[in-house]
């Protein structure tokens, strides 16, 4: 299993994009169900959203129906996981990380049994069927227990990569995917993933973006954006929420005058919190404008429609941006 | 058939775990103990440790062990006693019973060196686990058995009621689950804090085979644990039990749920444990 080794091309990339990240999970199920031994992939009544159908067909002997019980999922999931099962739990994010949030907290954290949870359509994409189902503070409640990764691929290449780096990860990996079908692709050809590292996806040396999951594309273009008018921005994409790549942060306030998080989260725990967390406790940083869901939950609505609402498309990001560098002089 | 000896053999065990108990609750002192809840499970733990397969961690034939899982995690004195009978640690250990930086905590924590499967305590998570362990055995044509001992307050859970639908579901004849049936929970009778009904009913119409018994009756417990499980369906055993089982003070006295033993409540306990 140490030679699992997921290989990111521009075909692959595209089909993943087309496809969603959903679909990926259940593509790349497939593949790793030939490739290891003892995999288990349990599912809470949403084999489908999960793209797992081909996988539950193909492999009936690695997949497990719970049924719709959050809470029994991760104890059974810990269960095989003491018996050295390889084990993914799926479901909705909100189900997935708050139904059985204790369960997750006694038997992975606590009893450290490994197992990765896969937090289907989290963030605002699911907003037409309310906030029952969209999911802003998964980021904030997961990275509050011990002996748990978590992690918030920025594409769907990266999403691949992120399923096979948490079977090898010694830790259980909450891996939270954003973004619909058709999604924006950031990595088109292969890169070297490591949970825990983050990667500069593009330089500036006057602001720097942090961002992840696939509110990161949106980030990008608005940094393109920013250098047309004069703010030469970096763009980082801080793919693992924890363990933080503190060093590298460290890095990016010496040579940032203005730190952004943008984040399809609550600002209240996500990734703004752990950078400022960060940031904090150095004598002296740049100040850190978050974007984000500013703690609420607003009218519901498609996912273009509430990125609008909540300031997160490109052009608003911009803007708020440009406006907080203004400023900076002026204090 | 089954042997006088065997039987005898575990009313002894549960006499020297009922001694260990004692002794854990003194020692706790201050920090009190979950007295009752432990004493309720006794003769089915006593039971279980005297039929099961037991390897320690480093037995060649450790994975063939039968697995227990003490899903009342707060019932641990009587699970601490049985592990340190069958030498899984030494008696001398119980002395430091929820003593800062032990390994004996008032609720199990996880150390399979010392024969400690999981870590409990938090109600209405190890018939979960059970399941997941029970699963295990049957992918890989492992032929352990799985105990998985629950309280009745627990049942107020509806993270059990989700097992207990599942396991049938699974047709896991390899699980066992025993609820300890005391009729308490922290703050008063089942019955005047969440009534459970009629659990028996209940489980079997969840697809359980189910028994029910008395809980401290030794030959009982026995023979429905030692019988090979012919169905396809998990087994429940409904084990009618005493809170606080074998002491005047303690006997259907709610008051030691979680409580501080003094040395003269302890003195006259092991009298009538002599008895």
């Amino acid at each position: 299993m140490k030679n699992l080794h997921f290989k990111l091309d521009e075909k692959n990339s595209k089909i993943y994009s087309r496809i969603g990240s959903r679909a990926t999970f259940g593509l790349i199920a497939l593949d790793l169900a030939k490739k290891i031994d003892n995999l288990m992939i349990l599912t809470s009544d949403v084999s489908t959203s999960a793209g797992l159908d081909r996988y539950r067909k193909s492999f009936p002997d690695k997949y497990l129906e719970v049924g719709i019980a959050e809470q029994n999922l991760i104890g059974i999931a810990a269960g095989l996981a003491s018996e050295n099962f390889n084990v993914f739990t799926t479901t909705f994010a909100p189900f997935q990380t708050m139904r059985c949030c204790e369960q997750i907290k006694v038997n992975l954290g606590y009893m450290k049994q490994k197992v990765c949870l896969v937090g289907l359509a989290s963030g605002l994409v699911l907003g037409p069927l309310g906030y029952t189902h969209c999911c802003v503070e998964d980021l904030s409640i997961m990275r509050s227990i011990p002996n748990m990764a978590v992690i918030s691929p920025a594409d769907c290449g990266e999403t691949a990569k992120t399923i096979y780096a948490s079977l090898l990860y010694k830790d259980s990996v909450y891996i939270r995917l954003t973004g619909g079908s058709n999604s924006d692709i950031i990595y088109t050809k292969d890169y070297e993933f490591v949970i825990g590292r983050n990667d500069i996806i593009k330089e500036g040396d006057q602001a720097t973006i942090i961002s992840n999951g696939a509110i990161l594309s949106e980030s990008l273009k608005a940094s393109y954006l920013l250098d047309k008018k004069g703010i030469s921005t970096r763009v980082v994409n801080m793919h693992t929420i924890k363990p933080l790549d503190v060093d590298n942060i460290k890095k990016i306030a010496k040579t940032s005058k203005l730190i952004i998080t943008v984040e399809e989260h609550n600002i209240i725990g996500g990734l703004g919190s752990a950078v400022a967390e960060c940031l904090s406790t150095l004598n002296s940083s740049p100040p850190q404008l978050f974007i984000g869901i500013p703690d609420s939950y607003k009218k519901s609505g498609e996912y273009e429609y509430l990125k609008r609402e909540y300031k997160l498309t490109s052009e608003l990001i911009f803007r708020q941006i440009g406006e907080k560098y203004e400023q900076l002089g002026q204090v | 058939m089954l042997s006088e000896v065997k039987v005898s053999t575990i009313i002894n065990i549960s006499k020297e775990i009922r001694k260990s108990i004692l002794d854990m609750a003194l020692s706790a002192g201050s920090s009190s103990s979950h007295f009752g809840g432990s004493l309720s499970n006794v003769e089915i733990i006593a039971t279980i440790f005297s039929i099961m397969k037991k390897y320690k961690m480093n037995d060649k034939n450790y994975y063939k062990r039968d697995r227990f899982i003490l899903s009342k995690g707060h019932g641990c004195l009587a699970y601490y006693a049985a592990l340190a009978h069958f030498n899984f640690f030494s008696k001398k250990e119980l002395k430091s019973f929820e003593k800062n930086d032990s390994f004996l905590l008032g609720h199990p924590v996880i150390n399979r060196k010392l024969g400690i499967e999981f870590s409990n305590g938090s109600l209405g998570m190890g018939l979960s686990l059970g399941i997941g362990v029970a699963f295990a055995g049957k992918i890989k044509k492992n032929d352990y058995e799985v105990y998985v001992l629950m309280g009745d307050g627990e049942c107020n859970e509806g993270s059990v009621w989700e097992a207990l639908m599942a396991a049938p579901h699974y047709n896991l004849n390899n699980l066992t689950a025993i609820i300890d049936r005391n009729n308490y929970q922290q703050t008063g009778s089942g019955e005047e804090i969440m009534s459970l009904g009629n659990l028996k009913q209940k489980t079997i119409s969840f697809g359980w085979e189910t028994k029910e018994l008395n809980g401290h009756d030794v030959p009982s417990l026995l023979n429905c644990l030692t019988k090979k499980n012919q169905s396809k369906k998990p087994r429940m055993i409904i084990a009618n039990t005493i809170k606080g089982k074998g002491f005047s003070f303690s006997e259907n006295n709610n008051s030691w749920h979680h409580a501080i033993m003094t040395k003269s409540q302890y003195d006259l306990a092991l009298k009538e444990l002599d008895k």
